[in-house]
């Protein structure tokens, strides 16, 4: 942890007067921490701020001598196509299955950590986190004997206590020097998948303890004037599962980089090192000050948007993201009070800089997608948060499957934002409902049919149906939340790869929609199988099974769940060769007919640690669906018989949900029989409606039923005061409090509690049928 | 000055009150939670989400586990429009989701000096170009309860 002076607060808040220390003691302490520092770990001072850094005495001097706008401009766009075409580098070369599919983004960074810009293309999250990496570097190593900062180093890191989205993901960030001094950074990010977690493919959702996480690395200096570090690179490679994938990406990363430092060695050239400079530090503050202009465009006042989470992958519980969007002026504040607490051996739990920077992807893709993809534009916005909840995780609290907390901070932002702007003026973006927002998606790993070792993980996460627009239905499967124009793969090229097959693959779900006016865009189903491999395996690591993912927008509804199904002990390719027929999988008719002989059927959450896959079992899942826009009963009814032809939804939903009527075999639809049923649905809707304050009365309780392990405020309007469940004893007990006065929550082993109860039904029929058998302990 | 603020919402910041866009129903003071003027219905989420794999043999199926998920409804009480769908947990107090600073809304608009109604559309390109204006003021009086789908 980290230990460092100008963080250290004497004790206070202490009536014992006499434990204060005088100037001169102080003086001693902070020589002695300064000088028995145990180790530099993430440092509070820089992970906790997101704002730009104020101009330093260079930059300050550069921009003195003027700026030129429309040079600026063309700077802007020459590291632009620069950052493009390191990214296709990076996509074209590298080895990690995200890589190929656009899990990546490239940037350019002021000489104190501030991204001025991205790759068009990628995940902007990725990038936007890294200036806590950068300032980690400058501050720590820049002026370390035993490390420093010279041309050609390249610096490595993971670990997303440093700042980065998730520990799957590896960066290279490289200074620009001139003249010995730093004069900004370059970096590219790939979403590498394996990193030698406790489980393959870099997102464990069953780490227990942070070690479980995987690969832990802090910035270190991977490349050294030029020269890739064979030790360090031995270290990192012996370390995970995938020892040729690390080495391929880290060298396509360094290839990347280095193109991008083509451009800016010739930028500066052209231009001058101080235009340069300047233009850079120009680019952050113009953004800062364009979304300061925007926000004070929106209306003034408070926008509530909670999220209740159904899973801690390893079983249902109920974890709320509270998140108040408060706009005064220019001032935009996001307090994420009244959000559960971290579970501290659970995966879920998130790095404020991770969810974060998922908010920084929501403000870039879906607020104010024209603007410079830069740190000014996450600057601004003041984020209310405390320490330890599980969207601001501590230290020691495990974050391998983090995306469970830090998506929610998008969807916080991305989904409050129709409310936000619908009024204003001045729109950069359409008024879009919630977008789908899990990792509906197999994780594999084991042994190749070419004998390699992998981990990693299937395209199909990039596949979230979109939410639908107010004057339009989502698109299916269209792009994952972090993403906009990410790829879902060719499932052929990866069955070279890898051993197993997509048996069922890009085919629709009937009624997996958010229905509403415009309808949301709808997730396909999966269904895996290994094939040709000595030791194999698959899991999923998605929330979502009980309570849905995301809502509607105004009268709309939501995603449906989903669940996980399997057919254990079978050989599909067995009974497929056998009877060829049999090939007409889908989830609905393998799971309901139960065709297969002596399989084993079961449905289960969406949170499956690392599973072994026997050949030909099958694994079942489906791509999540967008929410829907407007009230159902305003669709327009053709759309609504398109799609039941199509059979994207069932009769029952045409009728009883949209309240059509067609003929059937023609799909044509009565109009006036429909504007009757509607009519009526609307009135049954005002018969069955109960005036809001009778209902309060009759459905808010004073807290979540008894049986639901809950976590987070209950309401809005004590949000400091937590409901949390513990297990201090045998038994899980309800505790109440604000977060730090909440005991520390860990969850006990669902096996274990599933054979205490087991064992106390067997003593209960020993009881009840009269056999005696002796118990030992 | 009527200032659309939802798909089905608008503030009509002359009387302070917020209006249903469709039909004018009054759902009460326009700085506060428009859901008071609302009717609301417990939905059981397993009618809105059906099973798509049999409820009788698994327990995760497609349909929200009720324990867990209600989906609560808010109609307009005179035209039947449901004018939010909100997801809580069962007993969880509803979201008072949108409250606005109407005096600051006023001198916005004011300063800005168009009217919102032929403003505010859905953003940018020319298919999201919309009338957002009040639907109750192309119809009769005597329809307003008795409108029907699309506009």
């Amino acid at each position: 942890m980290t230990l460092t002076t100008d963080e250290f607060v004497p004790a206070s808040g202490n009536d014992d007067a006499a434990q204060l220390l005088t100037d001169q003691e102080q003086q001693w302490v902070d020589k002695f921490m300064d000088e028995t520092t145990l180790f530099l770990g993430p440092d509070p001072a820089i992970m906790r701020h997101h704002e730009i850094m104020p101009r330093t005495a260079y930059e300050e001097e550069c921009i003195a001598k003027g700026i030129d706008p429309l040079e600026i401009d063309r700077i802007r766009k020459r590291l632009a196509g620069a950052l493009d075409e390191a990214f296709e580098m990076c996509e074209s070369m590298g080895a990690a299955p995200g890589a190929k599919w656009a899990d990546l983004s490239c940037a350019v960074y002021t000489a104190e950590g501030d991204v001025t810009y991205l790759s068009n293309r990628g995940v902007i999250a990725f990038s936007s986190v890294l200036h806590h990496p950068i300032r980690y570097i400058m501050k720590n190593w820049k002026d370390e004997p035993t490390v420093g900062i010279n041309e050609g180093d390249g610096f490595f890191h993971n670990d997303s206590r440093f700042g980065m989205v998730h520990n799957t993901d590896q960066s290279m960030l490289v200074p620009v020097i001139r003249g010995g001094i730093i004069i900004a950074w370059v970096g590219a990010t790939i979403h590498e998948g394996e990193n030698g977690a406790c489980e393959p493919g870099g997102m464990p959702s069953g780490s227990e303890t942070p070690f479980d996480d995987g690969l832990r690395a802090s910035p270190i200096k991977i490349v050294e004037k030029g020269h890739l570090r064979r030790d360090l690179l031995t270290f990192l490679q012996h370390s995970t599962r995938d020892p040729k994938l690390m080495l391929a990406d880290i060298k396509v990363k360094m290839g990347a980089v280095r193109r991008i430092m083509d451009t800016v060695d010739r930028l500066i050239d052209e231009v001058g090192q101080e235009t340069f400079v300047a233009s850079l530090r120009v680019t952050v503050e113009d953004v800062e000050t364009e979304v300061r202009r925007r926000i004070a465009e929106l209306p003034d006042g408070t926008v509530t948007f909670n999220q209740f989470v159904d899973s801690t992958l390893k079983e249902n519980i109920l974890i709320k993201f509270a998140c108040k969007i408060t706009i005064k002026g220019e001032r935009m504040i996001v307090d994420l009070t009244g959000t559960g607490p971290e579970i501290l051996n659970r995966a879920i739990n998130s790095p404020l800089a991770s969810t974060k920077a998922f908010m920084v992807q929501a403000i870039l893709s879906y607020w104010w997608p024209d603007l410079p993809r830069s740190t000014g534009a996450m600057s601004p916005i003041e984020v209310i948060t405390e320490e330890h909840s599980w969207a601001d995780a501590g230290y020691d609290a495990p974050v391998g499957q983090s995306l469970q907390a830090s998506f929610r901070g998008f969807s916080a932002l991305q989904s409050a934002f129709a409310k936000m702007q619908f009024s204003a003026p001045q729109k950069y973006s359409n008024v879009v409902a919630p977008w789908f927002n899990q990792i509906n998606d197999f994780l594999w790993g084991g042994t190749t049919q070419n004998g390699e070792q992998v981990g990693n993980l299937c395209a199909d996460l990039n596949g979230m149906g979109g939410g639908a627009k107010a004057f339009r239905d989502g698109e299916d499967a269209v792009a994952p939340l972090f993403c906009a124009m990410a790829d879902i793969g060719e499932q052929e090229v990866m069955e070279e790869e890898v051993p197993f097959l997509q048996l069922v693959s890009k085919r629709l779900v009937r009624d997996n929609q958010g229905f509403g006016k415009f309808r949301g865009g709808m997730g396909y189903e999966m269904m895996v199988a290994s094939r040709g491999t000595p030791s194999w395996g698959f899991m999923t690591v998605t929330s979502g099974s009980k309570f849905s993912s995301v809502p509607g927008m105004f009268g709309g509804y939501g995603c449906p769940v989903y669940p996980l199904a399997m057919v254990k002990n079978v050989n599909i390719y067995d009974i497929i060769k056998k009877d060829p027929t049999q090939f007409n999988l889908s989830m609905e008719r393998v799971m309901n007919e139960q065709p297969f002989e002596g399989g084993d059927y079961q449905s289960s959450h969406m949170g499956l640690q690392f599973d072994v896959a026997k050949e030909g079992e099958l694994y079942m899942i489906a791509q999540g669906a967008g929410g829907g826009y407007g009230d159902v009963l305003e669709r327009d009814p053709e759309l609504v018989v398109t799609d039941l032809e199509l059979d994207r939804i069932s009769a029952h939903t045409a009728s009883t949900m949209y309240g059509v009527v067609w003929e059937p075999g023609t799909y044509v639809v009565h109009e006036h029989q429909t504007a009757e049923l509607r009519a009526q649905m609307r009135r049954d809707r005002i018969s069955r409606g109960t005036p809001y304050k009778e209902f309060v009365q009759k459905f808010v309780q004073e807290e979540p039923p008894a049986e639901l392990h809950y976590f987070g405020s209950w309401g809005q309007d004590d949000d400091e005061n937590l409901i949390a469940t513990h297990w201090g004893g045998a038994e899980p007990e309800r505790v109440k409090g604000k977060l730090a006065e909440l005991p520390l929550i860990m969850i006990p082993d669902r096996r274990v509690l599933k054979i205490g109860k087991l064992e106390a039904r067997v003593r209960e029929l020993e009881k009840k049928y009269g056999e005696v058998v002796a118990h030992k302990s | 000055m009527r200032v659309p603020m939802t798909e089905y919402l608008l503030i009509d910041l002359d009387t302070e009150r917020w209006i249903c866009r469709v039909c004018a129903h009054d759902f009460g003071d326009a700085r506060g939670n428009y859901k008071e003027g609302t009717l609301v219905y417990d939905r059981d989420p397993r009618e809105i989400h059906p099973p798509v794999i049999d409820p009788e043999k698994y327990e995760f199926t497609f349909s929200p586990d009720p324990t867990f998920c209600r989906i609560l409804e808010f109609y307009c009480p005179t035209c039947g429009t449901q004018i939010e769908a909100e997801y809580l947990p069962p007993g969880h107090p509803p979201t008072v989701d949108m409250l606005w600073d109407i005096d600051s809304l006023r001198e916005k608009w004011e300063a800005h000096g168009g009217n919102p109604e032929e403003i505010v559309n859905y953003g940018p390109g020319e298919n999201a170009e919309t009338d957002l204006s009040a639907r109750f003021d192309s119809v009769s009086a005597h329809s307003h309860s008795h409108r029907t789908e699309g506009r």
